[in-house]
């Protein structure tokens, strides 16, 4: 029974750093049609960022607001000078750059810091809560990681739904040439998107990288599994996103729990399949997706 | 389907040319082959496996428009069956490479029947869960698929006739070829045929392809099949140059590269996938050899090949976003203005 809660909690906390980043590709989705692939490279480079920031002054809060300083000009930066150039192209060719870019700075990671990870200091302590005399598989960090997942859902959502400069991001992803028409800067709203994703992504480094450390390809599983989740809850919906990332955490804990890690990734694709088979848009889709 | 099979007809001439370009590529690579050393000629064999597994891809990707990111693990399948014909049940070469190519058909049947229902990012989501679960096999049952190490099989002898100083590398390079120009003829054919069209169809507009008779789902999964067919046979013949099939050969990384060199050489033309063969073989030796004629620090040589082969992806895609064939097309258009090129 101890291990199951062990297990639970503990799939909570790393199903909510897959939501984090499935938030990030959801919002690129939702503002651009792109799925970003570098998104975990560009995680990556920011987490590097923090570490550094980090360990010349000393102040977690300092390089935890750097990164996400870096994080919002990263997007932006890489939204104006590469995805601006295939937006409204293939679909593939905005596939290829990005994948592109994830190569290209993974290798620019290696050159800087070098190959071997590194540790990173968590926010709070990673001593677990002692609940009547045993130490459970939850800590106060984890809380901090499921409260800021929570409240990036939630600020999301409200950007999107209820706000003029969410529907205008809306309109620019969905009809670009009638909402230019109607007076938005389409360009700016891409641009905004992408920041944001940026933003939320480097969110999702700096909070994962105490428990998998800072490297050049640390971070690929996170992306791959943060895109699983996001395609589990639908593309479309920040709750989706959110709720397939802790589903996906809490399936992958009971399996390597309970049948060992190497069955991990198999998991995940009978999951995704088992789910994408009854729901081919994901469990939170309102559309059918007919996009190709 | 059915009606797309009834159309299907092979023309005289569009076969016979079919053949006539196997031959001139055959006996290219023949002569290629015999002026070439040994690692160039192992070069040779990892390109042409290469463009099998390529061929099929671009077919599926370019013509039918599904996207595909686990073409990786469709060559592991082929590779674990030919190590395992051929080391444990000590096949022919041929048998063994035949069977390949029927496995990997069929879980092309259940991945094809699956990826038809799904679209976009949705089914590149589920063919990436596919390329990162499908290797876990391997280490999950460590006593049948070898583990982390994989399988190793003995190299192919090269016949008696051939003399007995012939190169292990160069008939390699022939086994390799041979298998790829089995794969153009095929491929070149389909696409030609009424099948051919009808992926087209069903990739263009697919409720215009139903009104005219076609089977949406049904076209769709007989593109994903035939493209695993072809990396059924590419992961086998993989298996026999390399002598070893294991995990860390179909990462990710591999599934990723098969799609990215389709783009760069032209998405849904088989002489793209040539292109994108060649860039796969020689890229990272052109990039290695340049990086190694400069003395740098270990960090940055370690990661220059890399950062080269990133920067190529972006700015070939920005600069040419048909890539490589699209821009022979368009020389070639220029030169004989007169000629309609075929839009594919």
């Amino acid at each position: 029974m101890t291990k199951f809660i062990d297990l639970t909690l503990n799939g909570i906390s790393t199903g909510a750093i897959y939501a984090v980043v499935a938030l990030a590709l959801v919002l690129i989705w939702r503002a651009t049609r792109i799925v970003n692939f570098a998104q975990g490279a560009m995680l990556m480079i920011t987490t590097f960022i923090a570490s550094s920031v980090i360990d010349s002054s000393g102040s977690y809060w300092l390089g935890f607001a750097v990164a996400l300083a870096s994080g919002l000009v990263l997007g932006a930066v890489v939204e104006r000078v590469l995805i601006r150039r295939v937006e409204g192209g293939p679909p593939l060719n905005a596939v290829i750059v990005a994948l592109g870019l994830l190569i290209l700075l993974e290798a620019v990671a290696g050159m800087i810091w070098g190959n071997t990870p590194r540790s990173f200091p968590p926010a709070f302590s990673i001593q677990g809560y002692d609940i009547g005399g045993t130490r459970v598989l939850f800590a106060p960090n984890d809380t901090f990681i499921v409260l800021v997942v929570i409240g990036v859902a939630l600020a999301l959502t409200v950007l999107f739904r209820w706000t003029s400069i969410g529907l205008k991001m809306r309109a620019a992803a969905f009809r670009p040439e009638v909402a230019r028409m109607l007076g938005v800067r389409v360009g700016r709203m891409l641009t905004l998107g992408w920041a944001l994703a940026a933003l939320v992504g480097s969110l999702a480094g700096v909070l994962v990288a105490p428990s998998i450390f800072v490297g050049p390809n640390q971070f690929d599983p996170i992306l791959v599994f943060g895109f699983t989740a996001a395609v589990l809850g639908g593309l479309d919906s920040f709750a989706g996103a959110a709720v397939g990332g802790i589903l996906l955490g809490l399936a992958l804990s009971y399996v390597s729990g309970y049948e060992g890690s190497s069955l991990v990734t198999l998991a995940a694709l009978v999951i995704l399949v088992a789910v994408l088979m009854i729901r081919p848009g994901g469990l939170f889709s309102s559309t059918q997706e007919r996009r190709v | 389907m059915n009606s797309a099979l009834a159309r299907m007809r092979l023309p005289g001439n569009s076969l016979a040319r079919s053949l006539l370009v196997v031959l001139a590529a055959g006996l290219i690579l023949f002569l290629l082959s015999e002026e070439l050393g040994a690692f160039n000629d192992l070069q040779l064999a990892n390109g042409a496996y290469y463009f099998a597994a390529l061929a099929g891809l671009t077919v599926l990707t370019g013509l039918s428009g599904q996207i595909s990111l686990g073409h990786g693990a469709l060559m592991a399948v082929g590779a674990y069956t030919v190590a395992l014909l051929i080391g444990d049940e000590h096949w022919a070469l041929v048998p063994a490479l035949l069977a390949a190519v029927l496995v990997t058909s069929l879980v092309g049947i259940a991945v094809g029947a699956a990826a038809s229902r799904l679209r976009g990012p949705y089914l590149a989501g589920a063919t990436l869960a596919f390329a990162i679960g499908l290797p876990a096999l391997a280490e999950q049952y460590p006593d049948t698929l070898g583990g982390a190490n994989g399988l190793v099989i003995n190299p192919p002898t090269p016949p008696s006739w051939l003399g007995a100083n012939f190169p292990l590398e160069r008939w390699e390079a022939w086994i390799a070829c041979i298998g790829a120009l089995v794969v153009l003829f095929v491929m070149n054919n389909l696409v030609h045929s009424g099948t051919g069209r009808a992926f087209r169809a069903v990739r263009d507009d697919e409720i215009a392809a139903s009104l005219c008779g076609l089977h949406v789902g049904r076209v769709q999964t007989v593109a994903f099949i035939a493209s695993a067919a072809c990396a059924g046979l590419a992961g086998g013949l993989l298996t026999v140059v390399l002598q070893l099939a294991a995990p860390g050969a179909f990462e990710l990384a591999l599934s990723l590269s098969l799609l990215t060199a389709i783009v760069l050489g032209g998405l849904g033309s088989l002489v793209g996938a040539v292109w994108g063969a060649a860039l796969l073989v020689l890229l990272p030796t052109w990039t290695n050899d340049l990086t190694r004629s400069f003395s740098l620090s270990t960090n940055v040589s370690n990661n220059l090949p890399l950062a080269i082969y990133g920067f190529v992806l972006i700015a070939a895609m920005l600069l040419w976003p048909g890539g490589i064939q699209a821009g022979v097309r368009a020389v070639f258009s220029r030169l004989r203005p007169s000629r309609v090129t075929g839009g594919t």
